[in-house]
């Protein structure tokens, strides 16, 4: 049984999955901060921004948000001025991702008085400052437990690269099904096909699970110290 | 690519095809159907056994719910695609597909659902056991039909989610419209921009109405002061 396992996770096949799992996690990361970073922006405008800015964001959100996420993996790939598989593939998902950050952070607004505006202005904030320091602390406080589940989906959504051949862990775990011969020497069996899967699937789980945890976890603590401050 | 889409003939050829993108569209609609369908029987399912007093089947409920909404959609439709034919099950690619995305939708959906009971108020459940209501009777005639209204916008959401994940049928050469602008794009002429500008037309022309419809709902139930499932969850996880 371990001779088995040693056997089937042998340093060769857990470095080849762990390296395409690192391809998986740097793409994640690069589109989460970046379609937060535009998303934020994009929300913006189309709360506050005049008319034909305001248009524009919408037109731009709705179309990216009503549209998959693969479709727009198949476009940057082929289409996308950036040099490398994976880069082009990252901006696909910062395409789609910023729309649907933006429009979390659009729901976040609508939840804060316009009456705080007006406050602010009879302080003295400027309109850069009221958003920074007044606007959108409180918005991502409201908005974080849905934006956390969206950037469960982008980790979730870059196995959308396997289809482009750019070697994530889903696209190895599937390819070391026809390499397996040559890399450990036999032919391969249900089992071992299952535990690889289950091994990928795990790995999946375990970042995503993790996440979902951190948040509960930051909900709670806001939730002890505001009522602490209530009291 | 750009340069493509303001080239006639490539859209001249795209269009002498029609009857094919016809059928993959109506493939999607199908496959979208079929996995609602499914995803709507076993969220209400799940939904019930995570609201449940007896703490198995809302264990039972919790790990379908996390497995699914954790692990990537296209790892669990490689594995029944690729993995199970090992052990003899052979699926073809569209049963694979519109099992998978139901299957994967369910989990939202049963979180959907539980947050819609979360909602009703705890005196409602009393008072119908008191009336002598089973608590069959009491979720199909009492609880459910109230909780409708209020989770309808993220149902509708998830249901969007749904058509756009029936995409992920291309990869397993589901015959749907990703798969069939995919093939049509990669064909001899490699009319990349028309294939898939018409692909996306398409799926915005699905899903734009029901999102937009689910947005101005919610809004509308927001302006009523009713509690949407959203803040349920939210208010859920403080006191926890």
């Amino acid at each position: 049984m371990i001779a088995y396992f040693t056997e089937l996770f042998s340093p060769t096949i857990l470095l080849y999955l762990l390296r395409g799992f690192a391809i998986t996690l740097r793409v994640a990361a690069i589109a989460i901060v970046l379609s937060i970073l535009i998303g934020t922006v994009l929300g913006l405008v189309r709360s506050y921004a005049p008319w034909p800015l305001r248009k524009l964001a919408g037109a731009y959100i709705e179309w990216f948000r009503n549209t998959p996420n693969l479709l727009w993996v198949m476009v940057c790939f082929i289409a996308a001025p950036l040099p490398s598989d994976w880069a082009r593939c990252t901006m696909a998902y910062v395409l789609f991702t910023s729309a649907m950050m933006a429009e979390i952070v659009r729901g976040g607004l609508n939840s804060i008085p316009r009456g705080q505006f007006e406050a602010a202005q009879s302080q003295g904030f400027t309109l850069p400052g009221t958003l920074w320091y007044i606007i959108l602390p409180q918005c991502f406080r409201h908005i974080i437990p849905t934006m956390l589940s969206q950037i469960i989906t982008v980790v979730k959504d870059t196995s959308f690269m396997a289809q482009v051949a750019v070697a994530e862990l889903l696209f190895r775990t599937k390819n070391l099904m026809s390499i397996f011969y040559n890399v450990v020497g036999r032919q391969i069996t249900a089992m071992d096909v299952f535990l690889l899967f289950g091994f990928a699937m795990l790995l999946y789980f375990a970042v995503n699970f993790t996440l979902s945890c951190v948040v509960r976890f930051l909900q709670k603590r806001d939730a002890v110290t505001s009522a602490q401050a209530r009291n | 690519m750009i340069e493509q889409i303001f080239t006639p003939w490539r859209w001249q050829n795209l269009f002498t095809e029609w009857p094919l993108l016809l059928r993959a569209f109506l493939t999607t609609l199908e496959a979208a159907v079929l996995a609602l369908l499914l995803a709507l029987i076993l969220g209400v399912i799940f939904g019930l056994m995570s609201s449940s007093h007896h703490r198995l089947p809302r264990a039972v409920a919790r790990v379908y719910v996390e497995f699914f909404q954790n692990t990537p959609l296209m790892i669990q439709l490689f594995f029944v695609f690729f993995a199970l034919p090992y052990a003899g099950i052979n699926l073809p690619s569209f049963t694979c597909g519109v099992l998978c995305v139901g299957v994967y939708t369910g989990a939202y959906i049963s979180e959907v659902v539980r947050a819609g009971i979360g909602s009703i108020p705890r005196g409602q459940f009393e008072a119908a056991y008191s009336q002598g209501f089973t608590y069959l009777q009491t979720m199909t005639l009492i609880i459910l039909p109230q909780t409708v209204k209020i989770i309808l916008p993220p149902l509708v959401n998830q249901c969007v989610n749904l058509i756009k994940n029936t995409s992920v049928l291309a990869m397993i050469a589901g015959g749907d419209l990703m798969y069939v602008a995919n093939n049509w794009a990669t064909n001899g002429n490699a009319s990349y921009g028309p294939a898939y500008l018409i692909c996306g037309v398409l799926y915005f022309c699905l899903c734009f109405p029901l999102s937009t419809w689910a947005r101005r709902y919610e809004e509308k139930l927001k302006r009523q002061d009713i509690r949407t499932p959203e803040e349920v969850l939210e208010t859920e996880a403080m006191a926890s």
